[in-house]
């Protein structure tokens, strides 16, 4: 233990010298969905803030394309001058990763991450340079466009039919900061139109194709997801850092298919034991196409995604009318390797019109996709209304709409029948349908184009007023029409939809990145609270309260004074049944449903950190695209709450472990500092003894100069022991011992103080080894028998047992003294109490020593007096099992 | 003895007054010695010097005593015996695996320090190993496998008899858990100190006159077991 009296000054330049060795340098991206954002402007925005404080800012490479606002920023900032080289013919100038890394500056700007360096370089690509600067220590910030990360370079292409050669891996950003730098996709065209952006000659001709809104907002969306995915995987990191999340092992990555059939909530637990048995990742994901859910639907499919959810899978909606299509679009993003989906229920007529046909699609398009058909066991539901029922009921106002327009139109026709032919009122009618199919569902415009057809059939076609059709030219015109207006109608509200959807996912991911964003950027729990009841209250149009356990987890729930709405004592009362329950209560779900509002716990892991309350303006139920993202939300929450919760934790563990590390130098140091002259007492004593020329009296001398060493020492042991106790630094260090030694050894350390005392032991020749700490029992043993030996008269029996009982090992010291005086025993433990009948010179520690060291390794103690007299004194120790010996082959 | 044939003794100890008590004491019991106030000076004079026996505090300020048992290791095979503190079991262990030949316990007895001296010293000079090892009245004879006590043999099993060769041959020298455990059932098993308990005990009553207070095999409560044969 002396071994712990560093040098202060040695250990911290040690560990400062450490530190720098392992310091490896920052990385912070500044992101775009597409040249022209502004990436390299944030980047020197950020640039020169750092300059400002002082630090070493050093330009490596910045490409300004001779913007001006860009090129007066970078005004000012040092720069590493470039490496020219010439390359058949062309000049090339890259960044000089030599003279970067022999700078050494605190901080570097790379541009263009994803740059290819020109030929003969010492990299291929720019971001191995910069991985080099980081390894040296520097911190860069780079810029980068989301079509050149490796994992969404395939989206892009398919979004944008142009080929990415330019990407740079996902794992080069490990570790990276990212800073999102968003424009809007209409303000982008402006500048683009303006000429503000900077494109290469041979991209200019591709300007058009890449650059139309359709493009930039899918674009902008892959951006917003990233950044929103990634601070949660920074929270994610973090969590795994303390040992609580799960990294995934193996390469592989599942799908499953959720759905509001019944049968999904098996297959959803399915997923997730196949995906435990190889630890894979796993998603569950739901295709939303344009059909309208009915409200048994939409429970049910929540409860699916909800367990999924719980059970740890990634949950992802899509949109897309076709299923199929869903399912394999996300598999390919999502680089899974295996989709599981249900195996189809049902009689062969079913399966050929619905499971059947889906499942062969499936497994046709699959490609290099494992599908697992999983047969799934689902309670049987009531049929789904027919969906044309179903249809009338939510949208009877967009029939009589259509009707209405019909009817119009053909009052119209009748006016124009007497300027126009029969066939130009067919178009007056199909524009009608068309203009329809813009405001409303398939059933109305279904509606409307039968209605049109046949309206003009029966009132211009000639023979009028009758569906009869005489001429064949009019047979054709009739069928033609009817099939034109059902085709267009359908596909203008197809694409009606999946604009509406497409719109919708977007404000969802920017909602999700906007709270993520600003719960990462605030600086402590007051003002996150705040962000978490403003952005809650403006995503969902709702009041919010948000409650937190209190400091003492027995009081669930108080409401942060913050909150939105305050929550009356019923609906706390609901609040805390979430928190305790750890499930969704209120309006909307199956718990406590009657109350006013809806409340989630934020649960992350095993620890639930709060409740999130909401009221809504509107009238509920939650659409499944909100469901979802407020389910995100929560989870957001829930994790970030869980972050802060930890960091505490920490602070207060490192704070206790310094503390503990100086109490432990102190007392090493005292130890030391009291022992070393004892040492030299003793020596003195013993070499006297040896030196021959001393009369027995002399000899007699040294030997009680000896024995006040030893007592001396045992004192300092039980000093510096209760200080340990006191001070909570008491570790236990458990092994197997035999119990026999234990004692020897608390006998040889008392030395003389037994000398006038008769020492009956009784240890049963049987008792196996047990699992003790090897120096608290035995000052167990020591102050035990010493305090017998100190309040009993010389000559007396102390009478030592030992006994194993099921699954405890007591300890029993009688002596045949006069016993304990009378009073609660239990006072005896207590420190500085001394007995009547106590040997001047004890310092009335030793009991509560015995007391401390037995709980310390989760004992008891007891006092008592013996029934013919005398004290007894029972410790008892918990008795591990010895586990298994290997039999020994003879 | 003439002064040149007194063995050498370094004595490595941060405390001025332990220096000079050894230092009196074991020239008084003709010794030479050489003392040195930190880790560094001790490995300097143990170079120049190559004392027979080295006698280490481990709580030195400079290097800690496993790192100057490693240095010294490196070249010499002087016996160390370490000084250390009542509680201090983890370094008392540590010292012994790193090649510690023995250790006394602060504050230690005078008689004791010298005696453990010998022994170290005599196992040291020892030029090749006994073959047959007798230890109050039990003989083990290493050649022919044979154990007997008062004459009468005793049949031991396989473990048992090699765990008491272990210690026979390193009669007087403490040998830590981890050392037996390793040397008797191999890697792996560092840990399982409980088949230790088990089988001295079973030693102990094949062996000891008295199994209760054990001669023959001591216990070095929370670092391991010392065999003390006769001298």
């Amino acid at each position: 233990m002396e071994r712990d009296r560093p040098n202060p000054d040695a250990l911290l330049a040690a560990l400062q010298r450490e530190e720098t060795r392992l310091r490896r340098g920052r990385l912070k991206v500044f992101l775009g969905m597409c040249a022209g954002v502004g990436k390299t402007y944030a980047m020197l925005e950020a640039a020169r803030r750092e300059f400002a404080t002082g630090r070493d800012v050093v330009i490596g490479y910045l490409e300004t394309h001779g913007r001006k606002e860009t090129d007066a920023l970078a005004e000012g900032l040092p720069a590493i001058p470039r490496r020219h080289k010439e390359y058949r013919g062309i000049q090339l100038s890259e960044l000089d990763l030599d003279a970067a890394l022999a700078r050494k500056p605190s901080l570097i700007l790379v541009d263009e991450f994803a740059h290819s360096n020109a030929p003969e370089s010492r990299h291929p690509k720019r971001y191995q340079d910069v991985l080099e600067l980081l390894d040296a220590g520097i911190d860069v910030f780079t810029t980068l466009n989301i079509q050149h990360l490796e994992s969404r370079a395939e989206a892009v292409s398919q979004i944008t039919s142009v080929t990415i050669h330019e990407t740079v891996p996902d794992t080069a950003l490990t570790d990276a900061e990212f800073e999102l730098v968003d424009l809007p996709p209409d303000e982008l065209r402006a500048r683009l139109a303006a000429g503000k952006v900077y494109l290469p000659d041979r991209a200019a001709t591709a300007q058009d194709r890449f650059f139309n809104a359709g493009n930039l907002s899918a674009l902008r969306e892959l951006a917003l997801r990233f950044a929103a995915e990634h601070v949660g995987q920074e929270v994610l990191a973090e969590r795994r850092a303390h040992g609580t999340g799960t990294p995934w092992k193996s390469s592989q990555r599942l799908l499953v298919a959720v759905s509001a059939s019944p049968t999904s909530a098996s297959l959803v637990r399915w997923t997730r034991r196949l995906a435990g048995e190889l630890h894979a990742a796993w998603l569950a994901v739901y295709v939303e196409s344009t059909r309208a859910l009915s409200d048994e639907e939409q429970a049910r499919l929540a409860r699916h995604l909800a367990l999924a959810r719980e059970l740890g899978a990634e949950i992802i909606t899509t949109t897309d009318d076709d299923v199929v299509r869903g399912i394999l679009r996300t598999a390919r993003e999502q680089n899974v390797t295996q989709i599981v989906v249900g195996k189809p229920a049902g009689g062969r007529m079913t399966e050929l019109f619905h499971g059947g046909s889906v499942l062969n699609r499936l497994i046709r398009g699959s490609g290099q996709i494992d599908v697992l058909v999983v047969r799934a066991e689902g309670v049987k539901v009531s049929r789904r209304p027919l969906p044309s029922d179903h249809l009338w009921k939510m949208d009877w106002r967009a029939y009589a709409w259509a009707a209405g327009v019909v009817a119009g139109v053909t009052g119209l026709n009748a006016g124009l029948d007497l300027f126009a032919g029969v066939y130009a009122l067919a178009l007056t009618y199909l524009l009608a349908v068309v203009v329809l199919a813009l405001f409303v569902g398939r059933g109305p415009v279904f509606l409307a184009a039968t209605l049109s057809a046949l309206l003009w059939n029966f009132c211009f076609l000639p023979p009028r007023f009758t569906f009869f059709i005489t001429h064949f030219q009019d047979g054709m015109m009739f069928t033609m029409y009817f099939v034109v207006a059902l085709v267009l109608g359908q596909l203008t509200t197809r694409i009606r939809a999946q604009q509406t959807a497409e719109r919708l996912r977007e404000q969802r991911a920017t909602a999700l990145y906007l709270l993520t964003r600003e719960l990462a950027e605030s600086p402590d729990l007051a003002q996150l609270l705040a962000v978490v009841i403003r952005q809650v209250g403006q995503a969902f149009h709702a009041e919010v309260a948000l409650s937190l356990p209190d400091e003492v987890q027995t009081v669930p729930v108080t409401p942060y004074f913050a909150s939105s709405w305050t929550l009356s004592d019923k609906e706390q009362a609901v609040a805390v049944w979430a928190f305790q329950h750890r499930q969704a209560a209120g309006q909307g779900t199956n718990n406590l449903p009657a109350g006013e509002g809806l409340h989630l716990p934020l649960v992350a892991g095993a620890h639930t950190a709060g409740v999130l309350s909401l009221r809504f303006h509107d009238a509920p139920p939650l659409s499944p695209a909100q469901h979802d993202l407020l389910e995100a939300f929560t989870r957001q929450i829930a994790l970030v709450l869980d972050r802060e919760r930890l960091r505490d934790a920490e602070t207060e563990a490192k704070l206790l472990a310094e503390s503990e590390r100086l109490g432990t130098m102190l007392l090493n140091s005292v130890s030391h500092e009291l022992r070393t002259p004892l040492s030299a007492i003793g020596s003195v004593a013993g070499g006297l003894r040896a030196s021959g020329g001393l009369n027995p009296a002399q000899q007699s001398l040294t030997v009680e100069l000896d024995e006040a060493v030893r007592r001396l020492n045992r004192l300092v042991q039980n000093l510096l022991d209760l200080s340990r106790l006191e001070a909570g630094h008491l570790r236990t260090n458990p092994d197997w011992h035999d119990l026999r030694d234990l004692l020897r050894a608390a006998l040889q350390n008392l030395g003389g103080a037994l000398d006038r005392h008769e020492i009956k032991i009784e240890i049963p020749a049987d008792l196996p080894p047990v699992k003790l700490d090897a120096v608290l029992t035995e000052q167990i043993l020591v102050n035990l028998l010493g305090n017998a030996a100190g309040h009993t008269p010389p000559g007396t029996k102390i009478e030592f047992q030992a006994r194993a009982e099921a699954d405890h090992l007591v300890l029993r010291v009688a002596d045949n003294g006069p016993g304990l005086p009378p009073g609660d025993p239990a006072r005896w433990f207590d420190r500085f109490q001394r007995g009547p009948a106590a040997v001047a010179g004890g310092t009335g520690i030793g009991l509560s020593l015995v007391k401390g060291f037995a709980e310390a390794q989760g004992g008891s103690v007891r006092a008592e007096n013996r029934a013919g007299g005398g004290a007894l004194f029972t410790v008892k120790l918990p008795l591990a099992k010895l586990p298994p010996i290997p039999e020994e082959k003879e | 003895m003439s002064l040149p044939d007194r063995p050498l003794v370094l004595i490595v100890d941060d405390e001025p007054q332990i220096r000079r008590l050894l230092t009196v004491t074991l020239e008084a019991n003709a010794y030479r010695v050489l003392s040195a106030a930190s880790g560094q000076e001790g490995l300097v004079l143990a170079a120049q010097h190559r004392p027979a026996l080295v006698v280490l505090d481990i709580g030195l300020p400079d290097l800690s005593g496993q790192e100057v048992l490693r240095r010294l290791r490196e070249w010499s095979n002087a016996p160390v015996i370490v000084l250390s503190v009542l509680d201090d079991e983890k370094g008392k262990v540590a010292a012994l695996d790193a090649g510690a030949d023995d250790y006394v316990t602060k504050p230690f007895n005078t008689d004791e320090l010298l005696a453990r001296l010998r022994v170290a010293l005599r196992r040291s000079t020892k030029t090749e190993e006994a073959v047959v090892v007798r230890a109050k009245n039990l003989v083990v004879d290493l050649a022919t496998r044979r154990v007997t006590v008062d004459g009468r043999e005793v049949k031991l099993s396989v473990i048992e008899y090699n765990l008491l060769r272990l210690l026979a041959r390193h009669a007087g020298k403490v040998l830590t858990h981890r050392q037996i455990l390793n040397e008797v059932w191999g890697a792996g098993h560092e840990n399982d100190t409980h088949y230790l308990r088990v089988y001295i005990a079973h030693l102990r009553e094949k062996l000891e006159g008295n199994p209760e207070s054990p001669e023959l095999i001591l216990t070095e409560l929370g670092v391991g077991y010392r065999f003390i044969a006769n001298e």
